[in-house]
C-alpha cells in the first residue's frame, strides 16, 4: 500500500494513503475530539467538533478532520489556538442547544466552559443532530426508517410524516448509537416500543426468554437467507 | 428544421438563413424579460401584433418578444431596430400612437423615451441612455435583439459558431488552454479559475464524466442567470458542449429552480430543437463527439446552489452540502468527475472561444477579466441588470448607470453578493468591483447582487434580516453554521427590540469567526458577512440600540417613541380610531397625547395622520 509522510503538531509521520486526517491523529496518539465520527459508518462531518488547521502560516485554514484525506507534506494542528476557538464556540453553542445532554456538558468542561452564554430555547433538548441514529439505520441496519427533516430553523430526526415507521423492525440500533440518549427506547412486559411504535417480542423456543421483534428476525433471516424459523432460538441456546 | 448532418451543411443552412433576412428591416422588439412580463409585455406585444395587422404592417415590419433589456424599472421596454429607438412603459394603450408615428410615420414618440429625472433631458437611442453607457454587455449582448424561442435567430447573430470550431479544429487540451488563458473565473460564487476547474477534471481518469449548469439562483432579488435562462438559452447550451468537449463528458445538466418555470420551458425547448437539428446527441455533425443535456428541476432551496448539495439533489438524494475533498471534479454526479458551473459561466464561454483568450482577458482587472453582470435593486433609480467590465467601481454602477438614489435620499451602503455579503459603505464607492477588492472590504462576488440602501434603512435591522434570511435557508446539517445563525438571530433581535446587551457585540464576533472558519460549506462560511460588516462600518448604529435605546434610522419600532404635536395636532382624532390599545387620548377639540405607557408603538397613528402631527423619535 502506498503511503503519504505529513505533519501533524511538527512530527512527521507516514500512513496508508487514503486515510483521513483523523485516522492519522489517532495513529500519532493525538486525540481529537468527535461527535459525528464512528468508525463503522461513512462520515458527514456533521458536528465540526473535529476541526484541524492545515496549511502554512498565514494561509491556513480548518477543515473537518474525519472527512480530510492526508495529503503529501500537508501541515497539521491539532490543536491551534484557532482549533481550538473553533472547538470551544461550537461546543458552547451545543450546550445552548441541548444544554441537559451528558456528554456535552462533559466535552464542554474539558474546555473550561461549564455554562453557555448563549440562550437555551428548548431547556430539555438532548438531539445534538449528529446523525449516527439516521446514518446506522440506513447503512448498519438497512432499513432506513429514520431520516432528518426540515432545515436549521425545525430540523430533527424523524421518521417519515412523523407517524410510526412501516420500515422500523425495532432493532433499537438508532436509540444504542445515539451519544446523548435521546431516543425514547423502552422495553418491558415482552414488549419494546421505539419511535412510537409497539413491537411484541419473540420467545426463545428454548429458554423462553426475549430476543427481539419479529420484524428484526424476519429482517435477519432476509439478510442471511436463513429461514425466520432459524432465529427462533436465542443466541445462548443456540 | 432540417436535420444538420455536417460542417457544410450548417453553414449553408446558415447562409440560407442570413440571405433571407434585411438588416434593414423594421423590427419591434418586445421585452419579455423578468420584469416587464408581470408589468404587461405580453398584452403589448398583443397590441403590437393586431395595430400593424389592422395598418397592413404584417409580413413588412417583424414583432419579436425578446429577453430583459436591462432597465427593467421603465419597463415594458420596446426597441425598434434598426433605430435603436428605445421605448419605456409602454403600456397597450401607446401602441397604436408607436405604430402611427413610428412605423409609419418614422419619428420618434418623445414622451415615451428616456428622461433624465433631474435634468429633463432626454435620450432617444438606446446609446444615449445613461443606463447603457459604459456598460459592457458580452453576456447580455444578444437579450434585446434575440427571439430566445427561435434557434434561426441564435444562428444569425453567429450562433454555434464557437461549437464548430471546438469539435473540428481544436483538441480539448487548446479549449482548456484558451479557456485557462482567458482567465476566466466562475460567476456563481467563489470565482475559481474555469480553466483550472476545466483541467483539473480532465486530469482524472474515468469514462463517463459529466458537465452541470447551475442554474438555482437561490438569492433573492437576483435575477441575472434567470434572465441569460430565459433570454439565450442556445448560449448555456453551446457553452456547455465546449466544456463537455474539452473534459471529455457525454452527458450535460442544467439545473433549474421550478420556481423559473419560463427559464425550464425555454431550456427545454432549446434543447429539443438542438437535438432535432443535430447540433446535441450522438456523433455531432459528424465530428464522432457524442454529447446530451438533460433538464432538472430543483425544490427551490437556496442551499440547493451549493455543488455538492445540487449533486446530491439531482441525484434525488436530500439536497445537503457534503465535505470536500472529494471536489465534484474529482467524484462528483453519480460519483463521477463532474465539472459544475454557474449560468454565467458558461454563456460567457462560446464568445471567449469566438473571439480569443487576449481579446477576454484584455477586460476587467489583474485578476479578475471579463465582464460581469449585476442585479442592481434596493434604492436605486435605475434597478435592473447590468454587465460592465470587472473593475468598474460602485459608484459608477450605482450613480451613473443606476441613476442615484431615489428621492434626493442619501446613500447608506450597498451590500453585494447575495444575502452572505457585507455592506459596503460610502467611504468604498470607488472601489473597483472584482473578486479580490470586495473580499478586502468584507464582501463577496458572490453571482451578483447588487442591493442599495439609502439613510432610511438602518442597518442592524438590515443585518438582522439577512441573518433571519440566511437562518431559514440553512440546510441546518453542521453546528456552527445551524446554531450560530439561531444565536446570531437570538442576539439581533435582542438587539433591534431594545433589549441589546453590551457584550452582545463581542459575543457576536466570536460566532462569526467560528461560522467563517469552521462551517461545512460556504452559505455557513459567509453568513457572518452582513454581520461583520456592519459591525465594522456601521458599529455607531449599534451602540445606539444598546446604549441609548434609539434607532438612529427610525426604523426598529420597538426603540421608538412616538408623541403629538400639541402645535400641529388638529383634534381630528384620527390616530384615536386607529390605535389598537386606547392609548391617544385627550379633551375634545383640543390636542391630544399618546400614553407611553400603553403605547405598543405599533406606528399606526403616524401613518394615518394627515397633519404630521406625530412625531417619531
Ligand atoms: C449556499 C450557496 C448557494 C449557492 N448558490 C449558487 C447559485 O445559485 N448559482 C451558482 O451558480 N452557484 C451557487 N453557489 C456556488 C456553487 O457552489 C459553485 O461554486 C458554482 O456553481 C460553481 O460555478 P462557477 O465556478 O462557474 O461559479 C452557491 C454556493 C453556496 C455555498
Ligand atoms: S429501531 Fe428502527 S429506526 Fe432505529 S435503527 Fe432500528 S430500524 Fe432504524
Ligand atoms: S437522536 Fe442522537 S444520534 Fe440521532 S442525531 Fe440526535 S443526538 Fe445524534
Ligand atoms: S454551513 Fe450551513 S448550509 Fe452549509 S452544511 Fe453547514 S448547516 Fe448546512
Ligand atoms: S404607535 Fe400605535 S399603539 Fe402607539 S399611540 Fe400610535 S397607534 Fe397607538
Ligand atoms: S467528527 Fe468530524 S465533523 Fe463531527
Ligand atoms: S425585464 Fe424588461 S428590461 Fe428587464
Amino acid at each position: 500500500m502506498e503511503e503519504v509522510g505529513l505533519l501533524i503538531n511538527g512530527i512527521y509521520l507516514k500512513v496508508p494513503q487514503g486515510y483521513t486526517l483523523l485516522q492519522a491523529a489517532q495513529q500519532l496518539g493525538v486525540d481529537i475530539p468527535t461527535l459525528c465520527y464512528h468508525p463503522e459508518l461513512p462520515s458527514e462531518g456533521n458536528c465540526r467538533l473535529c476541526v484541524v488547521e492545515i496549511g502554512e502560516h498565514p494561509r491556513t485554514r480548518l477543515v473537518n478532520s474525519c472527512t480530510y484525506p492526508v495529503e503529501p507534506g500537508l501541515n497539521v494542528q491539532t490543536h491551534s489556538e484557532k482549533v481550538l476557538q473553533a472547538r470551544r464556540i461550537t461546543l458552547e453553542l451545543l450546550l445552548a442547544r441541548a444544554p441537559k445532554a451528558k456528554l456535552i456538558q462533559e466535552l464542554a468542561a474539558e474546555m473550561g466552559i461549564h455554562e453557555s452564554r448563549f440562550k437555551s430555547e428548548d431547556p430539555y433538548e438532548l438531539c445534538i443532530l449528529c446523525g449516527l441514529c439516521v446514518r446506522t439505520c440506513r447503512e448498519i441496519v438497512g432499513v432506513s426508517a429514520i431520516s432528518m427533516a426540515n432545515r436549521t430553523p425545525g430540523k430533527l430526526v424523524t421518521t417519515p410524516f412523523l407517524e410510526p415507521s412501516d420500515a422500523c423492525i425495532g432493532c433499537g440500533s438508532c436509540a444504542f448509537v445515539c451519544p446523548t440518549e435521546v431516543i425514547p427506547y423502552i422495553e418491558k412486559d415482552g414488549k419494546r416500543i421505539i419511535w412510537g411504535r409497539e413491537f411484541e417480542l419473540v420467545r426463545c423456543n428454548i429458554c423462553g426468554n426475549y430476543i427481539a421483534p419479529m420484524a428484526q428476525l424476519e429482517h435477519w433471516a432476509k439478510l442471511t437467507g436463513e429461514p425466520v424459523e432459524h432465529y427462533f432460538v436465542c443466541r445462548d441456546c443456540r | 428544421m432540417p436535420k444538420i448532418e455536417s460542417v457544410d451543411h450548417l453553414t449553408e443552412y446558415r447562409r440560407q438563413i442570413r440571405a433571407q433576412r434585411d438588416p434593414k428591416q423594421q423590427q419591434v422588439l418586445v421585452c419579455s424579460g423578468p420584469g416587464c412580463l408581470p408589468l404587461g409585455s405580453t398584452e403589448v406585444a398583443q397590441a403590437f401584433q393586431e395595430e400593424m395587422q389592422a395598418k397592413g404592417l404584417q409580413g413588412k415590419v417583424i414583432l419579436k418578444s425578446t429577453g430583459c433589456h436591462g432597465l427593467c424599472a421603465h419597463g415594458v421596454r420596446v426597441l425598434l431596430r434598426p433605430q435603436e429607438i428605445a421605448y419605456e412603459k409602454v403600456t397597450p394603450e401607446d401602441v397604436p400612437e408607436v405604430v402611427e408615428t413610428s412605423l409609419i410615420g418614422g419619428k420618434v414618440v418623445e414622451r415615451l423615451v428616456y428622461q433624465d429625472p433631474v435634468s429633463g433631458q432626454t435620450a432617444v437611442h438606446k446609446s444615449e441612455v445613461p443606463f447603457y453607457q459604459g456598460q459592457k454587455p458580452l453576456v447580455l449582448r444578444k437579450l434585446d435583439e434575440i427571439d430566445p424561442e427561435s434557434l434561426d435567430d441564435y444562428l444569425v447573430v453567429g450562433g454555434y459558431r464557437t461549437m464548430r470550431k471546438v469539435l473540428f479544429k481544436m483538441s480539448p487540451e487548446e479549449v482548456i488552454d484558451a479557456v485557462e488563458r482567458s482567465g476566466l473565473r466562475g460567476r456563481g460564487g467563489a470565482g475559481f479559475l474555469t480553466g483550472r476547474k476545466w483541467r483539473l477534471c480532465r486530469q482524472v481518469p474515468g469514462e463517463m464524466k459529466f458537465v452541470i449548469c447551475n442554474g438555482d439562483e437561490g438569492d433573492p432579488g437576483a435575477f441575472m442567470d434567470r434572465a441569460v435562462m430565459e433570454g439565450d438559452p442556445h448560449a448555456i447550451i453551446e457553452g456547455m458542449i465546449v466544456g463537455g468537449y474539452a473534459i471529455g463528458a457525454h452527458q450535460g445538466y442544467i439545473y433549474v429552480r421550478h420556481e423559473y418555470p419560463l427559464a425550464v420551458k425555454r431550456l427545454t425547448q432549446a434543447v429539443a430543437q438542438a437535438r432535432e437539428f443535430g447540433l446535441l446527441g450522438n456523433n455531432i455533425l459528424r465530428s464522432g463527439f457524442d454529447f446530451d443535456i438533460k433538464i432538472s428541476q430543483g425544490s427551490g432551496a437556496f442551499v440547493c446552489g451549493e455543488e455538492t448539495a445540487l449533486i446530491a439533489s439531482i441525484e434525488g438524494n436530500i439536497g445537503e452540502p457534503m465535505p470536500r475533498p472529494p471536489y465534484p471534479a474529482q467524484k462528483g454526479l453519480f460519483g463521477m468527475p463532474t465539472v459544475i458551473n454557474n449560468v454565467e459561466t458558461w454563456a460567457n464561454v462560446p464568445e471567449i472561444i469566438n473571439m480569443g483568450a487576449e481579446w477576454f482577458a484584455a477586460l476587467g482587472t489583474e485578476k479578475s477579466k471579463g465582464t460581469k453582470v449585476f442585479s442592481l435593486v434596493g434604492a436605486v433609480n435605475h434597478t435592473g441588470l447590468v454587465e460592465v467590465p470587472m473593475g468598474t467601481t460602485l459608484r459608477q454602477i450605482i450613480f451613473e448607470l443606476g441613476g442615484g438614489i431615489p428621492g434626493g435620499r442619501e446613500f447608506k451602503a450597498v451590500q453585494t453578493g447575495g444575502p452572505s455579503g457585507g455592506c459596503i459603505p460610502k467611504q468604498f464607492l470607488d472601489l473597483p468591483v472584482d473578486y479580490d477588492s470586495l473580499q478586502e472590504v468584507g464582501s463577496i462576488m458572490g453571482s451578483g447582487g447588487m442591493i442599495v440602501m439609502d439613510t432610511t434603512s438602518c442597518m442592524v435591522d438590515v443585518a438582522r434580516y439577512f441573518i433571519s434570511f440566511l437562518f431559514e435557508e440553512s440546510c441546518g446539517k453542521c453546528t456552527p453554521c445551524r446554531e450560530g445563525l439561531r444565536q446570531l438571530l437570538n442576539i439581533l433581535n435582542d438587539i433591534t427590540s431594545g433589549e441589546g446587551k453590551e457584550e452582545h457585540i463581542s459575543l457576536m464576533e466570536e460566532i462569526c469567526t467560528t461560522m467563517a472558519s469552521a462551517s461545512l460549506c460556504g452559505l455557513g462560511q459567509s453568513a457572518a458577512n452582513p454581520v461583520l460588516t456592519t459591525l465594522k462600518y456601521f458599529r455607531a448604529e449599534y451602540e445606539a440600540h444598546i446604549r441609548d435605546k434609539k434607532c438612529p434610522a427610525l426604523v426598529c419600532r420597538p426603540l421608538l417613541t412616538y408623541t403629538i404635536d400639541p402645535e400641529a395636532c388638529t383634534a381630528c382624532l384620527a390616530c384615536v380610531r386607529e390605535c389598537p390599545v386606547g392609548a391617544i387620548s385627550g379633551p375634545k377639540k383640543e390636542a391630544q397625547r399618546i400614553d407611553q405607557d400603553i403605547c405598543i408603538k405599533c406606528g399606526r397613528c403616524h401613518d394615518v395622520c394627515q397633519f404630521e402631527a406625530i412625531k417619531v423619535e
